[in-house]
């Protein structure tokens, strides 16, 4: 079934849609901040440090989500030796990187006023480092192996090991006792977080998304112009 | 349907994934004291030895007991099944009220009685305005 991915109805794609995409993600990151910085209301306990939140929660969901994402093209594209799944890969990795970082930049702002603490080596801390060490490990990769063979085995490794840390990272806060909250979303049962403020984390998480998104077709294009650029018309 | 290298690839990734995700979780299970962040007041209480060593007790602050002296905060830590008294001189954190949650850093003098040298609040996950909160009122 993959031998019908082509090249250049992807191109076409990708060469025309970052446009619309930058469009669409400066409306919803406005209307997502304006939300978030103006609008909602301030926590009860944590007033305005709360508005951390609707920036450090959608990053830290991205980086995570990008990651896994990661890890399945790499599984697809080791075991079927499909090179378009790595190409995808190596294009989604540095944004999904850029949340990590921010996630644990903001936490470490929100830690100080709320915690009362920079840093904490708390389960549910050290397992995002962890996973942003992963993230720079691929990132690196891709760029030390120069046999393409080569570096698209290493990465899938790395990318195949490091996501066995991301049930670790969401589950840190249920088995051990963290410093770090626990999840405040629950699909199952009620919410602790009041509709008020989730509306805003949902608008921002979609305004990341879509940030994402254009990173990662932006990179992608140039991707597949450098496989066009070699004269080839397959990957 | 697949090929024989395919197959082969998957069984080495599967083996390869098996064999890392025991390690790791022996690994986690041998470290779990350090992974875990705190101690309650009811594991400090079933400690077979007082070691001299450094450690954090987390619970909630108990209703009315701190009581501030010259420059020393007291007060209780509990897990509505075992206290524990803390002593700390310095600055505490904004969010460090009675009946919310709080990580102690420091030192054991016995199983009652705990020297802190850092107060960090502990967050939960509860969200809401302020009105809302009034609303519910406080449980």
């Amino acid at each position: 079934m993959f031998k019908y991915f082509k090249p250049n109805k992807i191109f076409a794609i990708t060469s025309r849609a970052p446009k619309y995409v930058l469009f669409l993600f400066i409306i919803v990151l406005t209307i997502g901040l304006t939300e978030a910085l103006i609008l909602s209301p301030e926590d009860y306990k944590q007033s305005d440090a709360v508005r951390i939140m609707y920036v450090h929660v959608p990053a830290a969901w991205i980086s995570l989500g990008i990651f896994s994402s990661l890890a399945l093209l790499s599984v697809g594209s080791f075991v079927f030796k499909n090179k378009n799944f790595s190409l995808i890969a190596k294009s989604l990795a540095p944004s999904g990187f850029i949340f990590n970082v921010i996630a644990l930049v903001t936490g470490s702002i929100w830690g100080k006023p709320t915690w009362g603490t920079w840093w904490a080596w708390d389960a549910r801390i050290t397992s995002m480092l962890i996973l942003a060490l992963f993230y720079g490990m691929y990132l690196l990769a891709w760029r030390i192996y120069q046999d393409k063979e080569q570096a698209i085995k290493i990465t899938s490794m790395i990318a195949i090991l490091g996501a066995i840390n991301v049930p670790i990272i969401k589950f840190s806060v249920d088995w051990w006792n963290t410093l770090h909250q626990p999840q405040s979303i629950n699909i199952l049962s009620n919410n602790s977080i009041h509709a008020s403020m989730l509306i805003p984390l949902g608008i921002m998480t979609a305004a990341f998304a879509l940030f994402s998104l254009l990173i990662f077709l932006m990179k992608y294009n140039t991707e597949l112009i450098k496989v066009k650029n070699k004269g080839l018309d397959r990957l | 349907m697949y090929g024989k290298k395919v197959k082969l690839r998957f069984l080495f990734l599967t083996l390869i994934l098996l064999s890392v995700i025991l390690s790791v979780f022996l690994i986690l299970q041998s470290l779990k004291d350090n992974v875990v962040y705190f101690q309650s007041p009811s594991e400090i209480k079933s400690l077979i030895e007082l070691n001299k060593k450094k450690l954090r007790v987390g619970g909630m602050v108990k209703k009315q007991s701190i009581s501030i002296n010259s420059d020393e905060v007291n007060f209780v830590i509990t897990d509505f099944k075992n206290e524990i008294n803390v002593t700390y001189s310095g600055a505490v954190p904004n969010l460090f009220a009675e009946g919310k949650g709080v990580v102690a850093e420091g030192f054991l003098k016995d199983r009652n009685y705990f020297l802190a040298t850092k107060i960090l609040a502990k967050h939960d996950e509860n969200y809401m305005p302020p009105e809302v909160k009034e609303a519910i009122g406080d449980k």
